[in-house]
């Protein structure tokens, strides 16, 4: 098999990577998980008996190769040992968003014809259960949590432990089968099947190879020199590329610790408790941390405000340089180092940030504020712009060259190009295979060359390389005037304000922009309680007048920077609505991984964008919502449309030829 | 009437042994007042037991007689085939019952783990000194006893506020943490008082499924008081209805439903 040997030295799969771990730091940590209040762990050697076990459960079962597994559920060792075990029995492991409903899980079911489905709980199997009329290939399911499962009927459920355990029983006979199936995969194996959420129409299953998976974790943690005692938090969905990336990818090609949260509603408390060294948080996550911190620092006493006040001004100040490696004066090193002992490094410690070496954010823009506040507490947090198909990485900010509005340099191994349209291609040895049943799609996308068009518009910036990304190439189109229409860059400026939780501006083809804003509950209601306005539900606190004052004034400050770039200052915000209901992942405004569905809402809301146009006051509304648990209602409102000042736009200067 | 040897098996498959408690025409009374007269029922092993009835109906009294907090003039308290002496709270308890309050009865300055943790007291043999010491015995025993409670704080999904003071919590939150305390005396009968009152609809889902999971998870009964007629009807085996301090049906949910005195006197005239 000389094939084999080339590429990483032979690591041509995850399992193989699993055996170095086990035979080189066997006696390492490789997974914790808090349970019962006590963070219990695995080494390497331990982990790679777990799932062999699992694996030879799985053939015991009469899992074949080339069969796929759906696996279910929240971020815990024993779903992502089950992913390894898959591949190790030459199955395909597909995980799924865990909040996904019952159709859409039917769905992606039913598209990669999964015979297997490994869940984390009741509330998982039910979902399965609901659906497997539809599914003709669906066989058996694995649960991991046997609790309120005693009443079920197990012809076709098993519980994880005992396939473990009926694996380990059936060793001899097995062992040789699972061998054989261990040793046959190489780089254009299949690794992993994840489904994109996609903004519009069905999901489709992006088909990511060995090779795609290896070599982007090893060019990735070259890039941010990742080691093998770094440490990380896995919180983000099991189904989410980035996750698949971090927690399996990187972590067994460095062979470093993944730590799971003991549930969602403890995770920042975990992320204190471990304090990792390696970090990924969507913009949204370093928002609510943020918002938290200072509403905490509002009901702090006096000398304290101060204190946080005074130093945070001079973080921000030089905090940024410091970190850069920029020359900074000896007097502010040492004020910074003050700050650092009575501010910062508690506040880091709070927040669970101490020992971040490395700290991501990408999938949104950021805003300014919050990713130079940071910053200048001395934490490394850079941005990176990548996608499904690239397996992640497109670019990434290198150490001390971090700025809130570039997503950075092209990533080691990746050559980008810029289409005459604006929009952003990319090639690299992470490009996909292809759209699992899909080939018209995987031809849209990428074409023979093995260019992918990202979907996005942006430029690279001359004289840094960094590249820029303005919008979501469908989206930017133009106003009635033939002025650029960028929705995407107007809303980001609007939800930095951090009362506002989302926006959706409206206009093209339109002679003005207007916009949809809802807001964000925690910072609204923290001033309501504090200005004694009472309120009894979302609905009311967002028709406030005194709410809607304050989002006009965001609006405003929004229209005079817009007004700024004159590329785009004809999409200033005429009229606004707040709306009376929070876009929702379960109604289908927003995808799961919470970007706004824009034609969806359009069309949904058609009601009150015709008033935003038609000049009305006001708009009666009734809006169905659909509950978690997949009940319907709906809810009626009446809505105060406002007018908000625009700065006059200058007729753009045509250059004169 | 069943035979009290014997069980019977609910409409969902499980099975009912056979007689826990049974109360043998209990009558209580506050000087002139009478709060119960002439009630008997019985509780089974395994079984979800409801006790339903208007304001002032008595409920809460039978609760209490069931408890051991009052004592009744006339009648008996049959547990585990023996009639059951006049007895103090604490040998109630270590007697396997459990009970949670109307009135949120925690301690509001300790941590959820602390409170939790009371609840284990009756299952702790080691002295003050020997705690205080924290040496040896006291030592594998409060392990031990932790590790229970942690099962307890995870099978509620209160993990989140382990270390949180109970003082700070939401209502809601707080009856599931005296739940979680009644269940960290690993109890054979767990007597709620109305554990589900001033709830929303949501967070009476969770403490239903809660109910639910505990019965089956653990096979503890569970006799419960409550307002809210459909929980009662979807979670019970087996309801009691009480009127006025006097017994006026019980049977099946649909049993009771059907039951013509219990529909005048408290669910209201049905019409066509």
């Amino acid at each position: 098999m000389a094939q084999s040997l080339t590429g990483a030295g032979g690591l041509q799969s995850v399992p193989a990577l699993l055996h170095r771990n086990a035979t080189e730091y066997g006696s390492r940590p490789a997974y914790r998980e808090k349970e019962f209040g006590i963070w219990q762990s695995w080494t390497w050697a331990e982990t790679a008996a777990e799932i062999e076990a699992l694996a030879l459960g799985l053939i015991n079962m009469g899992v074949n190769e080339g069969d796929f597994i759906a696996i279910i559920g929240r971020n815990r060792p024993y779903l992502y040992w089950s992913m390894v075990a898959a591949q190790m029995v030459g199955a395909i492991p597909v995980p799924l968003y865990q909040d996904a409903n019952a159709e859409e899980m039917a769905y992606v079911l039913g598209h990669c014809g999964a015979r297997f489905v490994i869940v984390g709980d009741q509330e998982q199997v039910d979902k399965v259960i609901e659906v497997q009329e539809q599914l003709h290939q669906f066989e058996h399911m694995i649960y991991l949590d046997p609790r309120g499962m005693r009443k079920y009927d197990h012809t076709h459920l098993h519980q994880y432990s005992h396939v473990q355990d009926q694996g380990r029983a059936a060793r001899d006979e097995l062992s040789g089968e699972l061998e054989r199936r261990r040793e046959k995969p190489d780089y254009d194996t299949t690794c992993v099947m994840l489904y994109t959420s996609g903004t519009t129409g069905k999901p489709k299953g992006v088909v990511l190879s060995n090779r795609n998976v290896i070599e982007t974790a090893k060019a990735s943690s070259d890039f941010d020199k990742l080691r093998q005692d770094d440490e990380i938090l896995a919180y983000l969905p099991m189904a989410w590329v980035g996750d698949f990336i971090f927690s399996i990818g990187q972590a067994y090609w460095c062979g470093f610790c993944v730590n799971c949260p003991e549930s969602a509603d403890t995770m920042m408390t975990d992320l204190r408790e471990i304090g990792p060294t390696y970090y990924f948080a969507p913009p949204r996550v370093f928002e609510t941390q943020l918002t938290n911190v200072m509403i905490r620092m509002e009901d702090a006493g006096a000398v304290k405000r101060k204190m946080f006040d005074h130093y945070m001004a001079h973080a921000r100040k030089v905090g940024p340089a410091i970190l850069d490696g920029r020359p900074v004066s000896a007097a502010d090193r040492l004020k910074y180092r003050i700050g650092d002992m009575l501010v910062y490094g508690p506040l880091k410690n709070t927040l669970g940030f101490s020992r971040v070496r490395v700290g991501y954010t990408a999938g949104e823009a950021i805003g300014p504020e919050i990713f130079d506040f940071y910053r200048s507490l001395g934490i490394n947090l850079k941005q990176l712009y990548g996608q499904t198909e690239a397996t992640v990485f497109i670019t990434a900010q290198p150490d001390g060259e971090v700025r809130s509005d570039t997503v950075g340099v092209p990533c080691p191994g990746v050559e980008i190009r810029i289409a005459d349209s604006g929009e952003v291609f990319y090639r690299s040895p992470g490009v996909f295979v292809e759209y699992y049943k899909n080939a018209e799609s995987t031809a849209d996308t990428k074409d023979p060359e093995g260019w992918v068009a990202t979907g996005d518009a942006g430029f690279i910036e001359e004289e840094t390389g960094h590249l820029r990304i303005i919008d979501r190439a469908k989206d930017v189109g133009k106003m009635a005037d033939g002025s650029l229409f960028a929705p995407k860059y107007v809303e980001n400026k609007l939800k930095f304000y951090p009362n506002v939780l989302e926006a959706v501006v409206f206009g093209n083809g339109r002679d003005q922009c207007t916009a949809f804003i809802n807001i964000d509950l925690t910072a609204v209601g923290n001033w309501a309680e504090r200005n004694n306005v009472a309120y009894a539900s979302y609905q009311e606190l967002a028709a406030h007048p005194q709410v809607m004052d304050t989002i006009q004034s965001h609006v405003e400050e929004v229209n005079r920077s817009v007004a700024e770039d004159p590329m785009l200052s004809g999409c200033q915000v005429h009229r606004f609505v707040v709306l009376h209901k929070e876009l929702d992942a379960d109604d289908g405004e927003l995808t799961r991984t919470r970007k706004v569905r824009r034609r969806i809402v359009e069309e949904k809301y058609a009601d009150i964008v015709a008033a935003l146009y038609d000049g009305s006051p006001q708009v009666s509304t009734e809006t169905e919502v659909t509950y978690e648990d997949g009940r319907k209602g709906s809810i009626r409102a009446t809505l105060e449309i406002r007018d908000a000042r625009v700065v006059p736009v200058v007729p753009q200067k045509v250059a004169a030829e | 009437m069943l035979d009290a040897s014997e069980g019977y098996t609910t409409a969902d498959g499980r099975k009912i042994g056979g007689v826990v408690m049974e109360m043998k025409n209990i009558t209580l009374r506050f000087g002139g007042v009478k709060a119960i007269t002439d009630i008997s029922f019985d509780i089974r092993e395994g079984e979800i037991r409801a006790i339903i009835g208007p304001n002032g109906a008595g409920k809460s009294s039978m609760l209490n007689v069931m408890s051991g907090f009052y004592v009744p003039q006339e009648g008996e308290v049959w547990f585990r085939g023996k009639p059951r002496p006049q007895m103090k709270p604490y040998e109630v308890a270590r007697q396997g019952i459990a009970r949670t309050f109307q009135n949120i009865a925690l301690f509001e300055g300790m941590s959820v783990l602390d409170n939790v943790m009371t609840g284990r007291l009756t299952h702790m043999t080691t002295g003050m000194f020997t705690q205080a010491l924290w040496k040896g015995r006291a030592e594998t025993e409060e392990t031990a006893n932790r590790e229970i409670a942690e099962k307890i704080i995870d099978f509620l999904e209160i993990q989140a506020i382990r270390k949180t003071p109970v003082s700070r919590l939401p209502y809601g939150l707080k009856k599931r943490v005296e739940l979680a305390r009644a269940l960290a005396a690993e109890p054979k009968l767990l007597l709620l008082d109305e554990p589900m009152a001033g709830m929303n609809v949501e967070e009476k889902e969770d403490m239903s499924r809660f109910i639910l999971d505990v019965n089956d998870e653990f096979g503890t009964t569970i006799a419960l008081i409550e307002h809210d007629m459909g929980v009662v009807m979807d979670l019970s085996d087996r309801v009691v209805v009480m009127d006025y301090g006097k017994k006026i049906g019980d049977g099946t949910p649909d049993e009771v439903r059907s039951n013509q005195e219990v529909i005048d006197a408290y669910l209201g005239v049905e019409h066509d």
